[in-house]
């Protein structure tokens, strides 16, 4: 293998490690709602703006990661109890466009309380880079890589191990039996955007040494997610995490061997491509099992 | 008809109300905004179909027709043609592929065919400027140049009150009830023989021709154009003035581009909480009134009688 594919398959996978995150966030908020949740790279610039806030109070990175991933997940709770929860069974344009709106709060207190600048997060381990491959790796890239699949195996455990995880399940599969079973359609609802949130902040602390944090970085990142969800298969848990990787991977190679210029909108064309030739995604047609 | 009627005395009284060009420039961008809300409400109101790319059209147009008269020399009122045209026919091509799908699915569709107009508009800068944005020529017709605010607020108040009598003409004709029958249930409609899927390519494709027609508008007017206008964000905005006035009222939709456009130039006080009042008012509308403002306002009206 050469070098510099080995390189541009590296970086698309840490890229694509942030991308599944935030694509696993929208698909539990779709299963136990229907709705897209437009406000899902929010909590990604969340993540990363906090933890440099706390970080410049003092706190050590890692306090301050968490608790950055606990404010992301109640402010999370608070946009499904006071902004979805409302609007329960309205038309899917008024929820985009609520959830749109939040997005667009978010943002805006965000440049309020902190600020318009760019900001870094140290690394978390060191700059040194590693060979690997005839190709060099910076740390900070295993920690994403590594991290989110901690995430994944935790959330795959949480869904089949555990009597909430079932019980989110169950709503998405069915939500008037659910319903019956005596489960809370509400506490589901709140509890799959506290998660979803959490898992979009992780993924903003993760990426901040790398490529940056500002208060307006949600928006591409939101929108790259939920095309990855398209490509994985809305709805999909697997497939949320195999379209943000294939997605990363793609946007590196299409960035390095076609054109840089039009790195953003690969995402974009290859959305476009999936919802016109096979709406289903990758893994959606199947009846599989949904995170 | 009536509110034909009250349009045309609001736009014809208006200039006594306005006191210098600032107020001028206001109400022409108002007019403008207004003129793509009408058109994106026969797409989101009636046939009940959302896009979140329709600043995609809308930059198709302002820099189509921006770049045939900068760089190609053409007379503005052929560029102006030939980018709504351009606009109006980028909207079939992908109208046919992207109509098929519904709800979530459309709306992801379209927001991805605006992101990636914007981006290409962004990036080819040996035509487009870039970032930077490009400078436009001003509109005119055999040599003689449309100048000064007054004489573009004719213009645009003219105009849109040949969209809105267009609109309501559509809306009453055999085509507008096949689109409000597809609205209801598009099983239901095909059933009763309407050809759906030309129906909705028809409300798409005249939709993105309006905004096209208003984006050339726009350019030429300000004499300057940026991508800015072509974003997700703008996109997002025409939508929620179309929302916040209120869905299939074409009036609303006038309402709301007014209110929308021109309440940020106001409050321009609040510079720096402008993204969170926008936001908040999103939210509470779509929560408190979903109907939007003229629906609600008029059910009010209808009870107290």
């Amino acid at each position: 293998m050469s070098g510099e594919l080995a390189q541009f398959l590296l970086s698309g996978l840490t890229v694509g490690s942030i991308y599944a995150l935030v694509a696993l966030g929208f698909a539990i908020i779709y299963n136990a709602s229907h709705v897209i949740n437009f406000a899902q790279g929010e909590f990604v610039m969340i993540g990363g703006m906090a933890t440099v806030w706390l970080l410049a109070a003092g706190l050590p990175l890692a306090l301050a990661a968490v608790l950055a991933v606990a404010l992301a997940a109640l402010v999370g709770l608070l946009l499904a109890r006071f902004a979805v929860q409302p609007a329960r069974g309205a038309s899917v344009v008024t929820l985009i466009i609520i959830t749109i709106g939040a997005a667009i709060l978010l943002r805006g207190l965000a440049a309020l309380v902190w600020d318009k600048r760019i900001h870094a997060l140290p690394a978390f381990s060191g700059e040194a880079p590693i060979a690997l491959a005839g190709a060099t790796l910076a740390p900070q890239s295993l920690w994403v890589i590594g991290v989110t699949a901690l995430a994944v195996a935790a959330l795959w455990g949480f869904f089949n191990r555990t009597l909430a995880g079932k019980a989110i399940l169950a709503v998405s599969h069915n939500r008037l039996a659910a319903q019956l079973m005596g489960i809370s359609v509400q506490r589901v609802l709140l509890v799959s955007f506290a998660l979803s949130a959490a898992l979009g902040a992780l993924a903003g602390i993760l990426i901040a040494p790398i490529t940056f944090t500002s208060w307006d970085v949600g928006v591409m990142l939101g929108l790259k997610g939920f095309a990855a969800a398209i490509l994985g298969g809305m709805g999909s848990g697997p497939g949320a995490v195999i379209g943000g990787l294939l997605l990363g991977l793609l946007e590196s190679l299409g960035a390095g061997y076609v054109s840089s210029a039009y790195k953003d909108a690969i995402a974009f064309i290859v959305m476009l491509a999936v919802l016109m030739l096979m709406p289903g995604g990758l893994l959606g047609g199947r009846a599989a099992e949904r995170v | 008809m009536r509110g034909l009627l009250a349009l045309a005395a609001v736009v014809l009284l208006a200039p006594l109300a306005l006191a210098n060009n600032y107020h001028y420039e206001i109400a022409i961008l108002v007019g403008l905004n207004a003129i793509v809300c009408v058109g994106l409400n026969l797409l989101i109101g009636y046939a009940g179909q959302i896009s979140l790319g329709h600043a995609g059209f809308f930059g198709i147009g302002a820099y189509g027709s921006a770049i045939l008269a900068a760089r190609y020399g053409w007379p503005p009122l052929a560029s102006l043609a030939a980018a709504t045209a351009a606009a109006a026919l980028l909207a079939w091509l992908v109208g046919r592929p992207i109509l098929r799908l519904r709800g979530h699915y459309l709306a992801m569709a379209t927001l991805g065919l605006g992101i990636i107009i914007s981006i290409v508009l962004t990036t080819e800068d040996g035509y487009t400027g870039g970032p930077d944005g490009m400078s436009v020529p001003p509109l005119a017709v055999a040599g003689f140049a449309l100048a000064g605010e007054r004489a573009w607020y004719w213009l645009v108040g003219v105009l849109l009150l040949a969209t809105v009598w267009l609109a309501l003409n559509l809306i009453d004709s055999p085509v507008g009830r096949a689109l409000r029958a597809l609205h209801g249930s598009e099983v239901a409609a095909e059933v009763a023989g309407i050809d759906s899927a030309r129906h909705k390519l028809l409300a798409f494709v005249l939709s993105a021709a309006i905004a096209g027609l208003a984006g050339a508008l726009t350019a030429h007017y300000a004499g300057f154009i940026t991508p800015g206008k072509a974003t997700f964000l703008h996109s997002i905005e025409l939508v929620v003035m179309v929302v916040f006035g209120g869905l299939a009222s074409t009036f609303g939709a006038v309402v709301g581009a007014a209110v929308l456009t021109a309440l940020p130039q106001l409050l321009t006080v609040f510079k720096e909480y402008e993204m969170v009042v926008f936001g908040g008012v999103m939210m509470l509308t779509m929560i408190f009134m979903p109907k939007g403002l003229v629906p609600t306002l008029a059910a009010l009206a209808g009870r107290r009688r």
